[in-house]
């Protein structure tokens, strides 16, 4: 489904990822885990289409097609979605109108028909209780307001209209208590199918005891410097990131 | 290149000028001669050189004469949803055959009204124009509201406007509302054609006690038209008024809006949009006085300016000494959508009364990047996501409109330009 090859990506000329390579398959689990600042983030804004980075070199195709050709809003009618690490907060503009205006724009690019407003709320009031979402957040601004909590619980809602492919979970987990963390686990878990596939972001192991990872990679200064599988987590847990930075930073002084 | 001097800009009008209102003219003629036109560093006029604007082509400018309007004209001119009184005007003048007869509601032209105290509320000595268009208006519209009276249904004020360059048209517009009495206008102007004439307008409104008064005015002038406006009214003792001001097009379109807070508990509340592209320039100065204590004043005026376009804005707020337990509050935000697009913006307050609340604020920034990613992000289309935050930012201003039918048009027309030219 989604193939990395080699991706470089720079930011106002300073290279942040150096040589990415990831191939994640319809039906996976991936978790990227990674100290701060290693280039988390930046993998999940390029490959949603964020402007700012610039892709230096590599690439990356999409269920065939050159994902990097397309315009954020064609990779987000592909399939791909990124859950925000930090949300926006839109003032003035419903989230209602927002979704019902994404969710079409989607269906239009897909060959669906437009839904009306009546199936578009019922379709809402399904989605909603997935992730336990109170109808009266949607009536405000878009995340105005909002709790990081309810910001990150909107996402998995977003996520769960919108029908992606490929979905892109950035430090969804991060600030979440226990209780919320759950609900929004058990959202991503019930949208999960074989057809379509999950890259976790994350600091913490604890959010992937909730949802499985297949494979875990480990980000560090714009490179995979491990991959393994739902032990690898574990293992990070307890030693913490200290001993692959060694690891890492040994070999190139070499 | 030689100054605009009165003498030869307008002397043609001053000459053709009708003889009623004798006195009244003579003092305007005097102190438009003492004012002459805004120099180009003039204080009042610094970011917006009319004297320039209006010499560019013309050395020598004439009253021009009303045009031909026709009924289906002014059908087809009204906005979808529209449901109310007309009143047509062709060039400034009053066109009582293609009109509404409002119940209750006295209107003639002011030439019937030799006794009317024009010029009591808009002071040709506050600014040249209002002098001017005092000095040499042709004729305008006496509109009397008697008291206790509410006018259920809106006043549209209907303007066709079509003139050569070096013509001028000088609407003059007399509102009485009597105490207790409650009224909507709105105030709308059509452009016929493509020239660039001199719009001059004054319009007064003198309000009663316990009054409830709104004013929604949308600017579309052709995109040549150069265009001065001035509104001044006095607000009473537990009235309130409101303008909302929504400028859309017009080569150099300068506001001035006068509200004057005399009797306690009063409200004044001003309201604007400037959605500006090509070469306009807009300029909207206000001016709110607090007279007295207990009084209080709203101003939010949003501006979205593409390509080369230019806006000004500029708030006084007087609170006069007398003027304690005042609530002022002003704000001005900006979004520039191209680097060439320049605003300028001012907040001027002169406070002499100590006990008061008074804020304000502006901004002026470009379209927030994160919010547009987030989304096309989520597959929405770039020009449409560019339309909807542009959209929520105007909506603020646009929710003041009360006025249901015309807050719907005034948002179809700013979606249908959002939509595409941003
Ligand atoms: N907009 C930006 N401007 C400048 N530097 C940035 C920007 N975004 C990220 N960086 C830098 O890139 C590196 C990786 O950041 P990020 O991808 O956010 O890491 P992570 O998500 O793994 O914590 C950091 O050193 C960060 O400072
Ligand atoms: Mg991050």
């Amino acid at each position: 489904m989604l193939s990395i090859k080699n991706l470089h990506a720079s930011i106002d000329g300073t290279p942040i990822l150096r040589g990415i390579n990831l191939e994640v398959k319809a039906g996976e689990v991936h978790a990227i885990m990674g100290p701060n600042g290693s280039g988390k983030s930046t993998l999940a804004s390029v490959l949603a289409g964020r402007e700012e980075y610039e892709v230096t070199d590599g690439e990356v195709t999409f269920k065939g097609k050159n994902l990097l050709d397309l315009a954020p809003e064609d990779r987000a009618r592909e399939g791909v979605f990124l859950a925000f690490q930090y949300p926006v907060e839109i003032p003035g503009v419903s989230s209602t109108n927002f979704l019902r205006t994404a969710v079409n724009q989607v269906r239009e690019y897909r060959g669906q028909e437009p839904l009306d407003a009546v199936k578009f709320l019922t379709l809402m009031k399904e989605k909603m209780k997935l992730v336990e979402i109170d109808q009266k957040l949607l009536s405000r601004s878009l995340n105005e307001g909002f709790s990081g909590g309810e910001k990150k619980r909107n996402e998995i809602f977003q996520m769960a209209m919108l029908e992606p492919s490929l979905s892109i979970l950035d430090e969804t987990d991060s600030g979440l208590d226990i209780d919320a963390l759950r609900i929004v686990s058990n959202g991503v878990n019930q949208l999960k199918s074989d057809q379509n596939a999950t890259i976790v972001v994350t600091h913490y192991q604890r959010l992937l005891d909730y949802i499985v990872p297949d494979y875990v990679h480990v980000l560090y200064k714009g490179r995979i410097v491990k991959s393994g599988t739902k032990e690898l987590a574990l293992e990070l847990e307890e030693k913490g990131y200290d001993w692959i930075k060694e690891e890492v930073d040994s070999a190139a002084t070499v | 290149m030689s100054t605009l001097t009165k003498q030869d800009t307008f002397s043609s009008l001053f000459t053709a000028a009708p003889k009623n209102f004798e006195s009244v003219r003579k003092l305007a003629e005097e102190s438009f001669l003492a004012q002459d036109i805004p120099a180009p560093k003039a204080e009042e006029y610094k970011f917006t050189n009319i004297g320039k604007k209006l010499e560019q082509s013309i050395v020598n400018y004439s009253a021009a004469l009303p045009i031909e309007v026709t009924i289906d004209q002014v059908k087809s001119a009204l906005f979808e949803g529209f449901e109310g009184n007309v009143l047509v005007f062709s060039n400034g003048k009053f066109l009582p055959e293609l009109s509404s007869s409002i119940e209750s509601v006295e209107i003639s032209l002011i030439s019937a009204k030799p006794e009317l105290a024009l010029g009591t509320i808009a002071k040709p000595g506050k600014d040249a124009f209002t002098a001017l268009n005092q000095a040499t208006f042709e004729d305008g519209i006496f509109i009397s509201v008697p008291k206790k009276t509410q006018i259920e249904k809106p006043i549209l004020l209907l303007s066709f406007n079509q003139a050569n360059q070096g013509q001028v048209i000088q609407p003059r517009v007399w509102i009485e509302a009597g105490d207790f009495s409650e009224v909507t206008f709105l105030d709308q102007s059509i452009s016929l054609g493509e020239s660039s004439y001199f719009l001059n307008k004054v319009v007064e409104v003198k309000g009663g006690i316990n009054t409830q008064i709104r004013y929604y005015r949308l600017q579309n002038e052709g995109k040549n038209v150069i265009e001065v406006s001035n509104f001044e009214t006095d607000i009473q003792q537990d009235a309130r008024f409101t303008s909302v001001n929504i400028s859309l097009s017009g080569d150099l379109v300068r506001n001035n809006l006068t509200l004057n807070l005399l009797g306690s508990n009063s409200e004044g509340n001003m309201y604007g949009i400037y959605l500006l592209n090509g070469k306009t320039h807009v300029d909207n100065h206000t001016n709110v006085d607090h007279t007295i204590p207990h009084a209080e004043s709203n101003e939010l005026y949003k501006g979205i300016l593409a390509d080369q376009s230019r806006g000004v804005f500029n708030g006084k707020i007087f609170v006069r000494q007398d003027a304690q337990k005042t609530n002022a509050f002003q704000q001005n935000n900006n979004i520039l959508l191209s680097e060439e697009a320049i605003v300028n913006t001012k907040p001027q307050l002169e406070i002499w009364a100590d006990d008061v609340k008074c804020s304000h604020g502006c901004t002026v920034g470009q379209l927030d990047e994160e919010a547009l990613f987030y989304l096309q992000a989520r597959g929405i289309d770039k020009v449409q996501a560019k339309g909807l935050l542009l959209y929520a930012f105007a909506g603020e201003v646009l929710e003041k409109i009360e006025e249901e039918s015309f807050h719907n048009y005034c948002v179809s027309l700013i979606q249908e330009r959002l939509g595409s030219k941003f």
